[in-house]
């Protein structure tokens, strides 16, 4: 009988995609639907001294013109994590309202919004909104920010802090630490903002049906319920069962379509206002000025050696920005999310970060691909290839000699860090010495001496990196500031037939939930996965779920889907047995059938099922259907690593960085489709490798954006990129039944330092130890001249 | 992304797109490829009244052989230009550089006439036509004239043209010995510098773009080229209006001006 988990079977949601056949939702046109444009602000800070509508209103196809002093101005969009200072002080909330009313805390927030019944009259509407405004001076660098006399974001504050907060060891016990540690390893740098850039941009439709008083909210998010629940119960306040959000194909999100949006919340309440349907869909523009960004952490840290290259404590100060107004889960991103990491694969015994979050005149950050882990795993392995250098040992022996040691989470417990998490199971020695093979580690030093000689400059870069998935359980995140669970719902629907429709809270868009989830529940139940359909993206045909973000889908999606196909199998096997005339315990199930053991005496899975729906011939006391919903809060997270090498040649005229290799071997648990995980971990290698050497978002002094095109934001292409080496081993995860770890966001987790790490290396005989992300031609060639 | 209004008139013939040009003035803009102009228009940066689309006029796409002359119509594609026999072998020079401009989407539809016309400062032409010492043949109301190449770059976006004139076509010498050096800006792809060196025996004339607000001709790098070997430290002597951006600062893009010579100069 065929089999799917592990396999690498094409993605069945390809075939619409390749064809351009996907549903998203600028690809939908309703009755009657009207388009809208906002008018937003130039300024990063400024007053409004007045708007004027009068012309827009008039112009041709204007169905309406609305600004913050209509009723909409009072709503404000919640977020949904408080990290509170360590003083005790809660977190400065702001409100952030769906259009600017009085002031401007950045550049592109919507001043007002024109429906029309064109987008092009929508656009051409915009521009007759008059808004005077009065220029005000902007901060936009968080460290700046708290420098006394920044200019303020929010006047009811003293200053522009959101929070401070702290994690880890007493930090006069790490101080004392480093004080008398044999060798001290110093890095000030910036972790830069990059935009996320899914390549479909954001887009909504929302439509108010008057007759059967109920909303559909089309929506382009990774996240339907919560939106759902944000928008009515915090926003709007409209009843919950009033309002159906559909997400169909999503084309990427890397965290930006987590949020709930102002525009979101504000069509929702148009739709009403004008009884009919209104879309809005950003431009490149739009995105690049209002999806939340990723990142901007200034960072300053010390690594404490002993005399054997022991690491002996940590310690880390941070200013991670928040920008203008909190998003959703910006607060978790720089604390939770990123200091509960800072033991990396090390056994450092002592480890104190402190963040202070202020807020910019710029769009929020909040979670992008790897959210606050790559920001933690930039610091470990860039300062432990530089401490490896300072102290001249090799960065392979390094990290060898400060390992955690292997354990599996099931006969060794797992391993208790100094920063809160308790990690699942690991092997990080035996994903760096498979890396180093796949290299050819000691042939390419040789080769690197020999360049050398040469005036060749080639480098290889190291980074072992650990991460964090499935955040849970649900209790523990709520102790840290979560405003909601982070469990999640899976229900399995078996059809009379025997055919199987799987409803998940988690959300594809681009992972391929829909085939990867049909191979698992098909084994599972002995059946092939051409009988088994996956829906989500539906509120109205889902339980509440939790939608997809940090790696979760398949640790805790999968999972809740596995619980509701043992209560399927379950209850099965009770009719089975009645079928059979044979005691439950007597039955085996194998290969789609349940077998009286030891006989040839059977019943098909098919049969089962139709007997659930006609149940003539029924086993008393037992409900008729084969129909089950299962809630699964995980136990912990799940910890995936791996050791991802980078091979760079520079050019000593230019500086720019040719990346020559990438390997990367990572262990994600067992693995359900190792062909999407590869696909995962090459677009993650990819997105890792264009912040190290391509993305960055500069806002300049006056809080305007310079890299708001793609003329001026560099992503990386194909030809960026060389052919990505992978490999994996299997360490499971001991705490959920498939004993997966989480894939997604792992390449770009990894990559980013390995990068940096092999550029550094390709000139440390020329003098430097640093360079600033991304490491750009113009900046390597400086970081040259200033050695030389 | 959506440009505002305007209204489309697709020309038949020179003097026909002339006597439009003259008719709505300010108001109108010749359109070729759409490459540079329309994505302006999207973002409402450039906003015409009247397009006056002279891309189906006859004649004005065509390479041809004119004596040691190449004459290449303003409509020509950057595709055009790469896969045209003619230049390959006798002006290689010009589809060296057209390969490298744009991706394929764009090279099907930019045009040369277009990309001159532009000015853009870091379009790759410029650079070309500076070195080859080619022609721009332009046509308005007064009539035909030729204007060399050294003469009709004035500035970023300006040009030699007049508000009525059309680039008709662009007149090149043969071309032996020439060679040209790009530097790619890494988001948008055009040039954060461009060097185009042709060489004659001891004697070389480089056009260099990307680094000036105008294209220029570096004549200390070609006075220097036959004594010394140190020529292309000269790449951007006596240029005060270096560019700057986050891509390249005025002292990298100097350095790189200077590398990029000498690999022209070495090519
Ligand atoms: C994604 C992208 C990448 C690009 N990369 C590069 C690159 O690497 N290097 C590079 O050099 N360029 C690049 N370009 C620009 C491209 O080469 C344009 O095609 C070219 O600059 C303009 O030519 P066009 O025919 O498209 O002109 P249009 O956009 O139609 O017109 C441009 C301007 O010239 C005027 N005009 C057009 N034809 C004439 C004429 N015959 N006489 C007088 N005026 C005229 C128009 O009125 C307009 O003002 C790129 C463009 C894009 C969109």
């Amino acid at each position: 009988m065929e089999t799917f988990i592990g396999k690498p079977i094409k993605r069945r949601e390809d075939a619409r995609f390749l064809k351009g056949a996907g549903k998203y939702t600028d690809d939908i046109k309703l009755m009657g639907m009207t388009h809208s444009a906002f008018v937003r602000s130039p300024y990063a800070h400024a007053k409004i001294l007045s708007i004027d509508t009068a012309a827009a209103e008039k112009a041709e196809g204007v169905v309406a013109v609305y600004t913050g002093s209509d009723a909409c101005g009072t709503f404000g969009v919640p977020c949904g994590w408080q990290v509170d200072f360590k003083n005790g002080e809660t977190m400065r909330e702001p409100l952030h309202p769906l259009l600017a009313k009085d002031k401007i805390l950045h550049v592109g927030e919507a001043v007002a919004i024109v429906i029309a019944e064109t987008l092009e009259l929508a656009r051409d509407a915009a521009e007759l909104v008059q808004v005077s405004y009065e220029a005000l001076p902007a901060v936009t660098c968080p460290k700046k920010a708290m420098e006394a006399g920044a200019p303020k974001v929010h006047d009811q504050w003293e200053d522009n802090a959101a929070f401070d907060w702290c994690i880890g060891n007493d930090r006069t016990e790490v101080e004392a630490a480093l004080e008398s540690a044999h060798h001290v390893t110093e890095m000030t740098y910036k972790n830069h903002r990059l935009a996320p850039n899914a390549i479909e941009p954001r887009s909504y439709i929302s439509d108010y049906d008057v007759n059967a008083d109920k909303w559909t909210l089309y929506t382009s998010t990774q996240n339907p319920h919560l939106i759902r629940l944000l928008l009515c119960a915090f926003v709007l306040g409209i009843p919950e069962h009033k309002v159906r959000v559909l997400s169909y194909d999503v084309g990427g999100g890397f965290g930006s379509k987590i949020y709930h949006y102002t525009e979101e919340a504000l069509l929702t309440w148009v739709s009403k206002e004008i009884g009919r349907p209104v879309k809005w869909t950003s431009d490149r523009t739009e995105a690049f000025l209002t999806d939340a960004h990723g990142r901007d952490h200034i960072v300053h840290s010390k690594m404490g050696f002993d005399e054997d290259g022991k690491i002996v404590a940590h310690l880390t100060d941070e200013y991670c920005a928040m920008g203008a107004y909190l998003s959703t889960f910006a607060p978790a991103v720089p604390t939770y999310l990123h200091g509960t990491l800072f033991q990396g694969v090390y056994t450092t015994p002592l480890i104190h970060l402190n963040v202070v979050a202020p807020f910019t005149h710029t769009v929020a950050v909040d979670a992008y691909r790897g959210a606050g882990r790559p920001e933690a795993t930039y610091l470990l392995e860039r300062i432990i290839s530089k401490a490896a250098k300072e102290m001249d040992i090799d960065p392979a022996e390094l990290r060898y000699k400060n390992f955690i040691p292997p354990f599996n989470g099931t006969s060794e417990p797992g391993f208790q860090t100094q920063v809160a998490l308790q990690y699942d199971s690991g092997n990080y020695h035996g994903v760096l010495k498979r890396g180093l093979e796949m290299l050819g580690y000691e042939d390419f030093r040789k080769e690197q001496a020999e360049a050398r000689k040469n005036g060749k400059l080639i480098g290889v870069g190291i980074s072992t990196y650990i991460e964090g998935c499935g955040i849970a359980p649900s209790a523990v995140v709520g102790s840290l500031g979560a405003r909601a669970g982070l469990y999640e719902v899976g229900h399995v629907r078996v059809q009379p037939t025997g055919k199987v429709s799987v409803f998940t809270g988690a959300h594809s868009h681009g992972q391929g939930h829909e085939t990867v989830f049909a191979q698992f529940v098909a084994d599972k139940l002995g059946i092939h996965m051409d009988d088994v359909d996956i829906v989500h993206g539906d509120t109205d045909q889902v339980a509440f779920g939790m939608g997809t973000y940090g790696s979760r889908s398949l640790a805790v999606g999968g999972s809740a889907i596995i619980k509701s196909v043992e209560k399927v199998l379950e209850k099965g096997a009770k009719i089975a047995a009645h079928k059979l005339e044979a005691a439950e315990s007597d039955l085996e199930y194998a290969e789609g059938k349940w077998t009286v053991k030891g006989t040839d005496k059977s019943i098909s899975f098919g049969d089962v099922s139709l007997t659930a729906y006609v149940p003539h011939d029924y086993p008393e006391g037992v409900e008729p259907g084969l129909d089950f919903s299962s809630f699964y809060d995980p136990t912990n997270f799940t910890y995936p690593f791996g050791t991802h090498i980078a091979v760079v040649e520079v050019d000593p005229d230019t500086g720019k960085v040719d990346l020559q290799r990438f390997v990367a071997c990572d262990d994600v648990g067992n693995v359900m489709n190792p062909m999407i995980v590869d696909g995962q971990i090459h677009g993650g290698v990819v997105q890792g490798v264009g912040q190290a050497l391509l993305e960055e978002v500069i806002y300049d002094g006056e809080g305007q954006m310079v890299t708001g095109s793609y003329m001026d934001y560099a992503m990386p292409r194909a030809d960026d990129v060389p052919n990505i080496e992978t490999d994996r081993t299997t360490t499971p995860c001991p705490h959920n039944p498939l004993g997966v770890k989480g894939a997604g966001e792992a390449g770009a987790i990894g990559s980013t330092p390995a990068v940096v790490n092999a550029v550094v290396d390709a000139l440390s005989h020329l003098g430097v130890t640093d360079i600033q992300m991304p490491v750009t031609p113009k900046r390597v060639w400086k970081a040259m001249q200033t050695q030389a | 992304m959506i440009p505002a209004k305007f209204d489309y008139i697709k020309a038949s013939s020179v003097s026909e797109a002339i006597g439009l040009l003259e008719k709505h003035g300010d108001d109108a803009k010749l359109l070729s490829g759409g490459h540079s102009l329309i994505p302006a228009m999207k973002l409402r940066l450039s906003r015409p009244e009247v397009l006056i689309d002279i891309g189906g006029i006859s004649g004005l796409n065509s390479i041809s052989e004119d004596g040691n002359e190449i004459v290449i119509g303003a409509n020509c594609t950057h595709a055009d230009i790469v896969n045209s026999d003619r230049i390959n072998s006798d002006l290689n020079i010009l589809a060296q550089t057209a390969k490298h401009i744009g991706d394929i989407q764009v090279r099907n539809r930019g045009t040369i006439g277009g990309s001159l016309a532009h000015a853009d400062p870091a379009a790759d032409y410029p650079a070309v036509v500076l070195a080859c010492d080619a022609k721009i043949e332009v046509e308005g109301k007064g009539g035909k004239r030729t204007i060399p190449a050294t003469e009709f770059f004035l500035g970023i976006f300006t040009t030699a043209l007049a508000e009525d004139e059309i680039i008709t076509a662009i007149r090149f010498p043969k071309v032996a010995n020439g060679n040209y050096q790009k530097f790619f800006q890494s988001a948008s792809r055009f040039a954060v510098v461009g060097v185009a060196a042709v060489k004659d025996g001891d004697s070389v004339k480089v056009g260099v773009t990307g680094v000036s607000g105008t294209p220029y001709r570096a004549t200390a790098v070609e006075n220097a080229y036959s004594g010394s070997s140190d020529a292309a430290s000269h790449a951007v002597d006596g240029i005060d209006d270096l560019m700057s951006d986050h891509f390249a600062d005025e002292e990298y893009r100097a350095h790189l001006a200077k590398v990029m010579v000498k690999k022209a100069l070495e090519a």
